[in-house]
């Protein structure tokens, strides 16, 4: 049976339980976001990195300004309009010794699979 | 079982190049996202967390072993080599691509099977009882009017665009399995006092975010007369459901609104106009070619009791716990109702590899075993399968993982997908079983039937409210918690479950869990079963239990 | 909008007037509210009327007026809006309602089949659709399962008609 916490310190080195601590510390300054989507024909999640969509959150851009997050949110929509993604999205991370983590949990599901299954790792995904 | 004449065929062939246009036209941009998630969504598409997910109608949840070797194929051509069997008696495969679709489609066309209107805001999947043509105490196969119905709202012109999804479900026998008194709209067959066979029809039941348990509406519809009536309930349902907030736009809102009487009153307007017409009226001939579809197999005269079986049973103490718990009584004497349980102790609940399905279709064809089913209890069963040949049929289950002994008992745990792969969830649900599983296993003899069951959120997939324990993940400020139900039941004594308390952590749930099963132990009379015993004494002594911290302390 | 009414392009011999505009002398649609307040005066006059409807207002409440209009538009504010087939539906068969009917608003090429089946004539369609798309959504699905407004002959229907066939013929 999968430990569930194992799962998640493997596949992202994050400490599931003091998050939380870390946030409210985060509270002060501007949360750092990223952008994600799906790419429309195959359903791939993917995160933008200036300009491109990439499969990899940990290569992907972290925006720690709301500005730059609109604007590359503003961007994204040029990939609905030309059918590569759909319903792009601004998500909270936060940066813990160089190494980018989403706050919610759905997210880090988003990026690391299943906890159930970690056979299935990430589906390949384009650069 | 159903068998697709010409005109079925061609319409299966057609809905795959129609929905092979959409997708053209959504990847030319013709469509919008906006525009095409309705229409992939009435051919089972979703977007979840990971990919798409496709989810395959299995009618009335009864396959042949040729469409089990074709979802096999599905899911090692397409897919990650496994499918998992929902509430609904369907399959779900939950990596596909998009652009594979309309080729998923067009393999499924050939073994008679296709997607539609396996979500969306239409008529969906009907189910019935899964233990159909089997059960002793059936009156009818409900898959005969199943079927009918199936066909009757196969994109049927004017309920395709309903305020919300619509689900049907049939029952042949009083015994509810099918637990059609959570559905919009269900049937349960009965016979009358001078022995004719009409219809109960149940309206208003639902899970979710409000749970009701369906009312009924038609105490008894003639038979020629359902598809008239149905049609009345759609009707009155698609021109005053509402449809300004999708939280309230299902016709449990509607007939609670507006109370059963009324709403029976405005169904009887619109059915007596129906019936008048003539347009729907089930004939006689069309029933019984219908019928002869669900006729049973040749069943071979076998005594009741069979030597190799009961020889089996006394020299496999394996077989023998199999045996007792997976086995129901089938009405024809030698046979008996087999459930494959998808619930190994610690594994993902109602998921199946590529490889056990086709070994389980090489199985059906070595024992000559003509149909499966998927039970809305995510489990397989084998409906006709002989005593005799029982015990060579669990040593090949045993051998592919899929001989676990636990049908009904607490392992045999329900669980939607939850937030490892659902856009919807709050919560991670398969996890939560999993740990339930392997904490109780090694007394689940002793706790005998109580069914749990898991949902990651409000819209209930995992049919909770009815679990025995019904268990709802909540989100609580980014952390995943599990608020616990009682005394659920999704059988003809349908009862929506009571919320225990406070909501229990991931860490805790387990032990929450374990301490009611251990107030049930200590309180039970007699041979009552858990939820016997909550409806005895209530959810105080189990309440108390869960949330004593000394007990907490010492685990 | 171009108009396709009978499987053609049409010219519309319609216009809608708002509630407060002042009637023109051909053809005019009016809202149901302003039919209900001025329903006299409208009915009396020499040329043909329509009345558009809300998909939350029932045909019923023409009651047998329904009979003395020309042309009734059903409005699909969304195409996840299906109240309008039940409308169509419900003219047809309760009221005999055999005027035309027309979809307005937003529908997907996709409703087009069923709204034809469900009593439709006539479609608001956008700029630069064409009649070649119009007959393909007709076309695309060669059978239908259930009886509905347009008496169209159903799977079952054929399924008789064969057994039928080969009874004569055997």
């Amino acid at each position: 049976m999968l430990n569930l916490t194992i799962h998640i310190v493997r596949v992202l080195s994050i400490d599931f339980y003091g998050w939380d601590c870390d946030f409210l510390s985060m509270a002060k300054v501007q949360t750092p976001q990223m952008l994600t989507a799906n790419r429309l024909v195959t359903g791939e999640v993917v995160y933008w990195a200036r300009g491109i969509w990439i499969g990899s959150l940990t290569a992907a851009e972290v925006f720690a300004d709301g500005r730059q997050a609109e604007a590359a949110l503003d961007q994204a929509k040029l990939s609905v309009a030309d059918r590569t993604v759909v319903n792009p999205y601004l998500f909270p991370v936060r940066a813990e010794d160089g190494h980018i983590r989403p706050l919610e949990e759905r997210e880090i599901i988003r990026a690391a699979g299943p906890t159930v299954r970690s056979d299935l790792g990430r589906p390949t995904a384009h650069v | 079982m159903y068998r697709y004449d010409e005109f079925d065929a061609a319409f299966v062939r057609e809905r795959v190049e129609q929905f092979r246009y959409q997708v053209a036209r959504r990847l030319s941009g013709e469509l919008t996202e906006e525009e095409f998630k309705p229409l992939r969504l009435m051919n089972g598409l979703y977007l979840q967390l990971h990919a798409y997910m496709l989810r395959i109608a299995v009618p009335y949840g009864t396959l042949s072993p040729r469409q089990l070797r074709m979802l096999a194929t599905i899911a090692r051509k397409y897919d990650k080599g496994y499918g998992h069997f929902t509430t609904r008696q369907n399959i779900q495969f939950n990596w596909i691509k998009l652009g594979d679709v309309p080729d998923v489609l067009a393999d499924l066309a050939t073994v008679e099977m296709h997607a539609l209107q396996t979500s969306g805001n239409c008529i969906r999947n009907v189910t019935a009882d899964h233990f159909a043509g089997a059960a002793a105490d059936e009156i009818e196969d409900p898959r005969i009017l199943a079927e009918i119905i199936r066909q009757w709202s196969t994109l049927h012109p004017e309920f395709s665009y309903l305020p919300r999804k619509f689900k049907i479900a049939v029952s042949g026998s009083a015994q509810d399995r099918a637990a059609i008194r959570f559905h919009d709209m269900a049937v349960e067959i009965v016979k009358n006092e001078a022995g004719e066979i009409g219809c109960r029809v149940f309206v208003g039941g639902g899970m979710g975010r409000t749970p009701y348990v369906g009312q009924v509406i038609g105490e008894f519809v003639p038979r020629e007369d359902i598809l008239a009536f149905l049609e009345a309930v759609m009707r009155v349902y698609n021109e005053e459901g509402r449809r300004d907030n999708i939280y309230k736009a299902r016709i449990k809102i509607l007939v609670n609104a507006v109370g059963i009487d009324e709403m029976r009153a405005r169904v009887s307007l619109e059915f007596v106009e129906i019936k008048a017409s003539g347009t729907l009226q089930l004939q006689d001939e069309e029933i019984a070619r219908i019928a002869a579809y669900f006729a049973p197999p040749d069943f071979e005269a076998l005594p009741d009791v069979s030597g190799e079986f009961e020889a089996a049973r006394h020299a496999d103490a394996d077989f023998d716990l199999w045996a007792t718990h997976n086995l129901a009584r089938h009405r024809t004497p030698g046979y008996a109702i087999a459930t494959i349980s998808l619930k190994p102790i610690g594994g993902i609940p109602g998921d199946a590899t590529a490889q056990q399905m086709d070994a389980l279709a090489d199985l059906m064809d070595e024992f000559g075993l003509a149909e499966i089913r998927v039970s809305h209890e995510q489990n397989l069963v084998l409906p006709h399968a002989k005593k005799r040949d029982l015990p060579a049929i669990f040593a090949r289950l045993k051998a592919l993982g899929l001989g676990t002994p636990n049908a009904g008992l607490v392992t045999d745990i329900i669980a939607c997908p939850g937030l490892d792969y659902c856009d919807l969830a709050n919560a991670r649900s398969i996890p939560v079983a999993q740990r339930i599983s392997e904490r109780l296993a090694p007394r689940q003899e002793a706790i005998g039937e109580l069914k749990i069951k898991i949902s990651g959120c409000i819209n209930a997939c995992g049919h909770h409210h009815a679990g025995h324990i019904g268990i709802l993940g909540v989100d609580k400020k980014g952390v995943e918690f599990y608020q616990l139900q009682l005394g659920g039941s999704g059988a003809e004594d349908a009862s929506i479950g009571e919320v225990l308390g406070p909501a229990f952590s991931i860490d805790e749930i387990t032990d929450a869990i374990e301490r009611v099963v251990d107030a049930y132990l200590e309180t039970r009379q007699g041979g009552e079963r858990f939820l016997d015993t909550v409806r005895r004494v209530g959810l105080e002594p189990f309440k108390q239990r869960a949330y004593a911290e000394t007990a907490h302390a010492a685990h | 909008m171009p108009l396709i009414r009978n499987g053609a392009f049409a010219e519309d011999h319609f216009v809608s007037v708002a509630d407060d505009a002042p009637m023109p002398l051909n053809g005019t649609i009016v809202s149901l509210a302003r039919f209900q307040r001025e329903r006299e005066t409208l009915l009396t006059r020499n040329s043909p009327l329509g009345v558009r409807l809300k998909s939350s207002e029932s045909p019923e409440a023409l009651g047998d007026d329904v009979h003395r209009l020309a042309l009734i538009v059903l409005e699909f504010p969304i195409f996840r809006d299906g109240r309008p087939f039940s409308q169509a539906r419900l003219l047809r068969t309760r009221m005999h309602y055999q005027g035309e009917i027309r979809a307005a608003g937003h529908f997907l090429y996709d409703q087009i089949a069923f709204a034809v089946r469900t009593g439709f004539d006539s479609f608001e369609v956008p700029e630069g659709f064409t009649l070649a798309q119009f007959e393909r959504a007709l076309f695309e699905m060669s059978y239908v399962y259930q009886p509905s407004a347009d008496g169209r002959t159903t799977i079952r229907g054929l399924r008789t008609e064969a057994t039928v066939f080969h009874h004569h013929a055997g």
